[in-house]
């Protein structure tokens, strides 16, 4: 009998609301929708605070998943759709978001986002999603100075990562810690850059007898290099955070701060909304200028 | 005179028995992790089908990612085995293309058959024949099935991705708007010839262009590299083989 296989790469999707927020006395609900190449989240902000929000996988067409990431965002609120005031849509997806009332690129967004959900001491911003990486500098308003992306190649992104979690076996959620669980000297970082070769290359590891954990620590260690070359071309000046997914997994991150030679910005928030956030508050702030929604 | 040219690759080792300048044996076997394993196999194959023993080699040439382990042989660097093997097989040839398991390459010859010029992709899977069988699985097919249904396409969908990584979530985005099979067959060798012909620009296009490596069974890849180049493409009749004999020339000329 075929073993059904467990999809130890997905993340699990979530959503959230503030409990203690009394959305009905806002005067503006604003809605950001960030569909990305791999994650689309939903942020639904009162007066510019963060009410709740949703966090799925973007299946394979972009007006589905926008539609489902803002259902369940608005499930888990028990909020009717009527109530929102104003939405926009960002990420690579953004212009296929028919309920929208505008789009926003998302580097905009996650600078604007980074700012709200790390503070207004934020000067640069790494974006690590499921299909680029992005380096933001910004000013105290989230304002965009300077950004660079790499969008055409997998290493150093999500996607990358879940490659590798596919072909070790070991869940997502998992990598970063049992990266660090090796014996001895930490192992040199996995040579090839492309995740393709990378993979054969980890094979190769594999069989000549290292474990899981020290491929593993070679991958993130790999990855860190990759992300820390785009970011040094940006510059870093502090403070610096992290949004996407990746800042979820220590073991790049951790490799990546000790190479930077900073600690990366804290945030209770989930950092993959941070896109979302941005657009529901450049949603928030045209609702105020009086250029929300025609009624 | 008799030499043998032996390429041992990153998948498959090759080897060619040649008698003054003739073909007389070919050999191939999958290289694994024992490259000295497969360069005897490769060997025994192809003295068995020339019909001679060892003893009867006078020249010894070796190429290949692991020409190191070729013992007695004269090393002959890849490019100068894939010029040398180009021309032998058509002489008029100025560029000679090889796209190999994990790496593509372009050569640009002179009417001697020397390398003059040369261009190499060995970092990124995009540019080699990884692509191709990674968006196989993707499709579930055959390489084989997937060169052929690509001829039975004539629509024109661009790939936008560079990444075999992202361009393998693009042929699934393509699979679930059910896009068919052949379309998509013919959207993969379009996007990969693409890459493989932006390395070929790099040391000029000329007339009659020769296609070595396994690749050159596809006839899909074949007709969309000419498509893309707008010149003939010609792939020898054992395109795998060619680097052997271009190791072999090599040696018998030493």
């Amino acid at each position: 009998m075929p073993e059904e296989k467990e999809e130890l790469w997905r993340w699990t999707e979530s959503n959230w609301k503030d409990p203690d927020l009394k959305w009905q006395d806002a005067k503006f609900i604003t809605v950001g929708i960030d569909v990305g190449s791999v994650s689309s989240q939903a942020c639904i902000m009162a007066d510019g605070q963060i009410f709740a929000y949703a966090n799925m996988r973007t299946g394979s067409d972009s007006p589905n998943s926008a539609r489902n990431a803002l259902n369940y965002a608005l499930e888990g609120a028990d909020m009717a759709e009527d109530k929102i005031d104003y939405c926009i849509g960002t990420g690579y997806g953004r212009v296929n978001v028919p309920f929208a009332d505008r789009s926003i690129t998302e580097i905009a967004c996650h600078a604007r986002g980074a700012n709200f959900i790390y503070g207004n001491q934020i000067r640069t911003v790494l974006d690590v999603g499921g299909q680029d990486i992005k380096a933001i500098r910004c000013d105290d308003k989230g304002r965009v100075t300077n950004f660079l992306m790499n969008d055409k190649c997998a290493a150093g992104t999500g996607r990358g990562m879940e490659v590798f979690s596919d072909l070790l076996g070991v869940s997502i959620n998992e990598v970063g810690d049992r990266s660090f669980q090796f014996k001895g000297e930490e192992p040199e970082a996995v040579s090839s850059t492309c995740v393709v070769y990378a993979k054969s290359e980890a094979t190769g590891l594999l069989r000549k007898g290292w474990t899981t954990e020290e491929v593993l620590a070679s991958y993130c260690k790999a990855m860190a290099e990759r992300i820390y070359s785009l970011v040094e071309r940006v510059g870093v000046v502090p403070e610096f955070c992290i949004t996407g997914g990746m800042a979820k997994n220590r073991g790049v991150i951790d490799r990546l701060m000790s190479k930077i030679g900073l600690d990366a910005a804290k945030t209770k928030w989930d950092t993959q909304i941070a896109g979302a956030a941005g657009a529901a508050l450049f949603g928030y702030a045209l609702c105020r200028k009086g250029k929300g929604r025609k009624k | 005179m008799i030499a043998a040219g032996i390429d041992c690759g990153a998948k498959n080792t090759k080897t060619v028995i040649m008698k003054d300048g003739k073909i007389m044996g070919k050999g191939i076997v999958f290289t694994g992790f024992d490259q000295e394993s497969a360069i005897n196999g490769s060997l025994d194959a192809a003295l068995k089908d020339a019909g001679i023993t060892k003893d009867a080699v006078e020249k010894w040439g070796g190429t290949g990612s692991g020409k190191k382990s070729i013992q007695g042989a004269t090393e002959v660097n890849d490019i100068k085995a894939m010029a040398k093997g180009g021309s032998y097989f058509f002489p008029k040839t100025r560029t000679v293309a090889d796209v190999g398991a994990e790496e593509g390459r372009a050569v640009k010859v002179d009417e001697n058959g020397n390398a003059v010029d040369f261009a190499i992709n060995e970092k990124c899977a995009a540019g080699a024949g990884a692509f191709v069988e990674a968006m196989a699985r993707a499709l579930e097919v055959t390489i084989e099935e997937m060169g052929s249904l690509c001829l039975q396409s004539d629509k024109t969908i661009p790939i936008n991705a560079q990444c075999v990584i992202f361009a393998e979530s693009e042929v699934v985005g393509l699979i679930h708007a059910k896009t068919s099979k052949p379309d998509i067959s013919r959207a993969i060798h379009d996007a990969i010839a693409s890459r493989v012909v932006s390395m070929i620009r790099r040391i000029g296009v000329n007339e009659d262009i020769v296609l070595m490596g396994g690749v050159g069974y596809n006839p899909g890849f074949k007709d969309a590299m000419a498509r893309e180049l707008g010149v003939t493409v010609y792939v020898p009749e054992r395109p795998e083989f060619s680097m052997a004999v271009g190791a072999a020339v090599v040696a018998a000329g030493a």
